[in-house]
């Protein structure tokens, strides 16, 4: 039996705010617990919620980005349920009239292929506490500091055919959420939450299975597991001749396991109504273009602009414009030389590899754009061979270069002198140590010239490159060596 | 209008409020009563009107996204009735 | 002293003939002396009274005082008082001490006024005759010297009976469908709901969001609206406030009513009305034709499904504004709970009493699938109806003027066996919640020696006209002044 796997996504995105949803407390991370917890957030007697118009405007601005209709006239509900974590015994959300509508979101594959995910819509609610369920002496702890941090709740329809396209859209997502600057982005504090609907169907057919919902994964590596175990799971059943159950699950990425979450399953009557605490929001014009001029260039647009602006390809550009960190980085760099391809090259090459190998971030790179722009001039210009570029950017990686390219100090020239890296490209130099190191090989030059493949040719080449590399004190341009022996071998 | 037993016991549930046996036919006559008077409702012509969820025809006024709270986590636990290291504690909650 | 109104005890602090110490003092010696028989309050508070009178005393000779300063009153135990114990007459929070004032609470310190305690009231604001309070029920001051023990109308018993017996010149209370209005007929004192949204609910402790209202209880219309001075006004903390500039109440209470248009609900004079009931409120309007208004019969055509549809919508509110109430951050916990289900259950089932579960039950259910169109929905539509029908009404004339309640004060334990019977207690009173218009009770006659009120309903936010209207007619009769023997 062939199966088609149908998968939705719901997103949990902490907006950026200052304060939360409801209430004017700091919405920092890290604090003590309960030291972020007003009187409205403890749903102490008699208070009451008062909504943040930035949480609005942060959600406007993702509609925008989007492209979805912005709900004109929004309004609260409540959703009733009891858990420790919900000081109001009830989740202030949206449930019939969002803020966002539906939208849609074009992620690029590996292939090439572009996917169109739809939003079916996007609304605001407040987020709850924190349970420690470390031992308390028998006991659970609840840190109420979380509880009314401003959340949207992004809703896909079930658009996704599989772990990969569900994985790219999370990714777009987070690059977007990140770009826009309404959320810090960042999944292991749990700013961005995914849910994972997953449903299995006979291949073709119309009818949709039952699905299930797996909460909260908070890694993109973690959901491609969950899906792939999910699907494993559904499979299993469908075709032993089982019913799926219609449950939300847990997935436990270090041991590959799920349960079904027993909690969940008795609170199923959510018994929504309008907050008669809050009135509608209504939405003008205004509004929308406070948040409008917010917007940043989107990665779509910024991807657009580095193939038109800078020549680079779809690929490059595409994986340079996903993050704005990082796009903005390589612009520093490519801003200090002429060769936008090479800075691409060494941004996406050296500089991630670094990034990835010691777990760190772009904001936490230890070298600005600025110094490694410099070091790709040099590169561009052949003062250094792109292995002595290299050591140049480990030497500047180490934080040697004490000016760190601030008020106008070159870092790459220094090190280059420091350690005395500039290649000879003087072709005269160069040319008398091809001619001397050719005189001391006469057996060598005559094989060469005498074989007839070009590629076995091609390798007996870098037979001379070691001598002339040693007789220049590896200072000699490589490529112009190259041209040189070619010229002379060749005749 | 009667409520069934079942419905009192479901609704009970979801309101999180122990019944004993004992109250169970009393509530099902004083409930009974109250939707009762709440089934003159259903005698309303209410076709094409809009419910009313406030009042007032008024929006919502938003606040500036401005920190006004200080950690009052003192003044607030004074008044808890079981905290340790700052947390509130209920008994152990099995996810 | 005790008998004099806020007015007057003003302008005696104002001569210097007593200092607020020593006007705090006649009145905590009176709570003392005569409250046990009335059960009106939860808590008083008699060292920060004596502590806020010297002060007061201290801003006066300083020449910072205001018509409020030193002035002693009371707060109904529903809002919540920094300091000062609010158990909104439940056993969930008999050990609530709130680290925060209620916006309300915070305006009457900032003018200086002494609170002399916390009123008795139905538990949670559910009920007509304080006869529901976890503190024991308040006995109305009329009727006693029969040796009957009457309620005083609820939920705010406890601030009328307080007032009617002279314990206190002014206290707070709040309406949600009558609560202000029916136990100030039962005591014979004056009382106004203001629109929704004047005052305030920010530390209110909720029970039906979108009708509760806090409001005022003195013996005169003169004294509601110097309250309502204090009281009214945007809040930013209360996203229901009414953002909207507050007159100055006692500016037209001299306006003569020459030419008022008054509308009589036809579906309030029914036969729900006992003739002796319909008599003295019919005199009572044939007062103001005298005063110059003109009277004509109007209709509030879905005035008679008002009840239902707020047994439906109030209790929904509730089921959800009650449900913080879970031993977990503050209030009654159970004893060594096993589990967290355990925690809840047994916690709202000790914590809470008899009516409050009824309630919270009726509002659960009337949400829950399968019902939420045919109750909830319903009923907010018939609500659009009913608001449809005072605007319309309003459209003719200037205030409306009806019965407050079916029966003066009963006796305790008369309504109590099936709650309907308590429930038809607001048939004239509970409309104007779900419209969210202004109301006041003023006493208006006696049937059998126990005061009979009459309702004045008025036009979104126009309370000064109607304490205009009400203290016209306390200057041509004196049914206000009336006291319990």
């Amino acid at each position: 039996m062939q199966w088609d796997i149908v998968i939705g996504l719901e997103i949990h995105v902490q907006l950026a705010t200052k304060t939360k949803i409801f209430s004017g407390s700091s919405t920092t991370f890290g604090a003590e617990p309960n030291t972020q917890a007003s009187a409205v957030d403890l749903a102490m007697p008699g208070t009451l919620p008062v909504p943040n118009e930035q949480a609005f405007r942060y959600a406007v601005m993702f509609g925008l980005a989007v492209n979805a209709d912005i709900g004109r006239r929004s309004v609260f509900d409540r959703k009733n349920y009891f858990y420790p974590d919900l000081p109001k015994g009830y989740q202030t959300t949206q449930l019939d009239h969002p803020i966002v509508g539906p939208g849609f979101v074009d992620v690029d594959l590996a292939d090439g292929r572009s996917k169109r995910v739809r939003i079916h819509h996007a609304h605001l609610e407040e987020d709850a506490g924190k349970s420690l369920h470390e031992d308390v002496h028998g006991m659970t702890g609840i840190d109420l500091n979380r509880a009314g941090t401003p959340l949207i709740e992004i809703v896909t329809e079930p658009d996704m055919n599989n772990a990969e396209e569900a994985v790219a859209f999370a990714k777009k997502l987070h690059s977007l959420v990140s770009s826009l600057g309404i959320c810090d982005g960042d999944m292991s504090q749990g700013s961005l939450r995914f849910d994972v609907n997953i449903s299995l169907k006979p291949k073709g057919s119309d009818t949709l299975g039952t699905r299930t919902e797996t909460k909260n994964l908070n890694s993109f590596r973690f959901m491609e597991q969950a899906i792939a175990h999910e699907v494993e799971r559904q499979m299993d059943i469908l075709e032993d001749g089982g019913r799926i159950i219609q449950e939300t699950r847990l997935y436990n990425g270090d041991r590959d396991e799920s349960r079904s979450m027993r909690s969940k399953e008795e609170a199923n009557d959510y018994r929504y109504f309008p907050c008669p605490d809050l009135l509608p929001v209504v939405i003008d014009d205004a509004f929308i273009e406070s948040a409008r001029v917010l917007l940043p260039e989107l990665p779509d647009a910024r991807k657009a602009r580095f193939q038109e602006q800078y020549g680079l390809n779809d690929y490059d550009a595409g994986l340079l414009s996903a993050d704005a960190r990082l796009a903005a980085f390589f612009e520093e760099t490519a801003s200090h030389g002429k060769d936008a391809k090479l800075a691409a090259n060494w941004v996406l090459g050296e500089f991630s590899a670094r990034l990835n190998a010691e777990d760190k971030t772009v904001a936490e790179a230890p070298i600005t754009g600025t110094q490694l722009g410099q070091l790709v001039a040099r590169i561009a210009d052949n003062t250094v061979s792109s292995s002595g570029g290299k050591k140049v950017f480990d030497a500047l990686w180490s934080g040697e270069g004490g000016s760190n390219g601030n008020s106008g100090g070159n870092d790459a020239d220094a090190i280059i002198e420091a350690q005395g890296l500039k290649q000879v490209s003087d072709t005269g130099a160069l040319e008398q140590m091809v001619d001397e190191v050719l005189a001391g090989m006469p057996d060598q030059v005559a094989q060469y010239q005498q074989e007839t493949d070009p590629k076995k040719q091609k390798k007996m080449l870098g037979g001379f490159m070691g001598p002339l590399m040693k007789a220049s004190k590896g200072q000699g341009n490589p490529k112009l060596f190259t041209e040189i022996l070619l010229k002379k071998l060749n005749g | 209008m009667t409520i069934s037993r079942e419905d009192i016991e479901k609704v009970a549930v979801l309101a999180r409020i122990r019944l004993d046996e004992e109250q169970i036919p009393a509530l099902e006559k004083d409930l009974g009563n109250i939707l009762s008077l709440v089934d003159q409702l259903s005698a309303a012509d209410t076709d094409n009107v809009e419910p009313l969820a406030h009042p007032l025809d008024a929006v919502q006024r938003l606040r500036a996204d401005e920190v006004t709270e200080s950690n009052q986590r003192e003044a607030f636990q004074a008044i808890a009735p079981a905290t340790e290291n700052g947390l509130y504690l209920v008994p152990r909650v099995i996810e | 002293m005790h008998k004099k109104s806020v007015a007057e005890l003003s302008r005696e602090l104002e001569s210097g003939k007593i200092s607020s110490v020593e006007l705090t003092r006649e009145f905590l010696d009176r709570i003392k002396a005569e409250d046990g028989q009335y059960n009106s309050f939860i808590t008083v508070t008699e060292d920060h009274s004596m502590a806020d009178a010297k002060a007061a005393d201290e801003q006066r000779a300083a020449g910072n005082a205001g018509i409020w300063t030193g002035i002693p009153f009371a707060h109904k135990d529903i809002f919540c008082t920094k300091g000062v114990a609010t158990t909104a007459g439940s056993k969930m929070l008999a050990n609530f001490v709130p680290p925060y004032d209620a916006t309300v609470t915070a305006n009457f310190r900032a003018v200086g006024a002494v609170c002399l305690g916390k009123t008795n009231m139905d538990e949670f604001a559910m009920g007509s005759s304080n006869e529901s309070s976890f503190y024991g029920p308040v006995t109305n001051p009329w009727g006693l010297s029969n040796g009957e023990k009457r309620v005083p109308g609820g939920s705010s018993g406890g601030s009328a009976t307080a007032i009617a017996a002279r314990l206190i010149p002014a206290a707070t209370a709040t309406d949600t469908g009558g609560s202000i209005r029916q136990p100030a007929a039962l005591c014979g004192i004056t009382g106004l709901k203001p629109t929704y949204g004047r005052v305030s609910r920010y530390g209110i402790i909720a029970f039906a969001s979108s009708l509760d209202q806090g409001g005022t209880m003195a013996r005169t219309a003169e004294d509601n609206a110097l309250m309502l001075n204090v009281m009214a006004g945007f809040d930013p903390k209360d996203s229901t406030s009414a953002d909207r500039a507050v007159p100055d109440y006692t500016s037209i209470l001299n306006e003569p009513l020459k030419g008022l248009r008054v509308g009589l609900p036809k579906e309030y004079f029914s036969d729900q009305l006992s003739p002796a009931m319909e008599e003295q409120v019919r005199n009572a309007v044939k007062e103001y034709e005298r005063l110059g208004a003109i009277v004509k019969e109007v209709s509030l055509p879905h005035a008679n499904l008002a009840i239902a549809a707020y047994y439906v919508i109030a209790p929904a509110e509730a089921s959800a504004n009650l449900s913080r109430f879970d031993g977990v951050r503050y209030g009654y916990r159970c004893e060594n709970p096993q589990d967290l289900n355990d925690l809840y259950t047994r916690t709202r089932a000790e914590g809470f009493g008899g009516e409050v579960k009824r309630r919270i039950l009726v509002g659960t259910y009337a949400l829950s699938a399968g019902y939420f169109d045919a109750y909830y929905l319903k009923a907010q539509k018939v609500r659009r109806l009913i608001q449809q029908d005072f605007i319309n009404a309003f459209k003719e004339v200037d205030v409306l003027m009806s019965p407050v309640s079916p029966s003066p004060a009963f006796v305790q334990g008369e309504k109590t066996s099936d709650p309907v019977t308590m429930y038809l207690e607001d048939i004239f009173t509970i409309a104007v919640n779900l419209a969210g218009v202004p109301a006041m009770s003023i006493p208006a006659g006696f049937v059998d020696g126990l005061p009979v009120g009459l309702q004045i309903i008025g036009n979104y936010f126009e309370e000064a006209r109607l304490l205009n209207a009400a203290h016209q007619f306390q200057q041509v009769t004196d049914w206000h002044q009336k006291l319990p023997q």
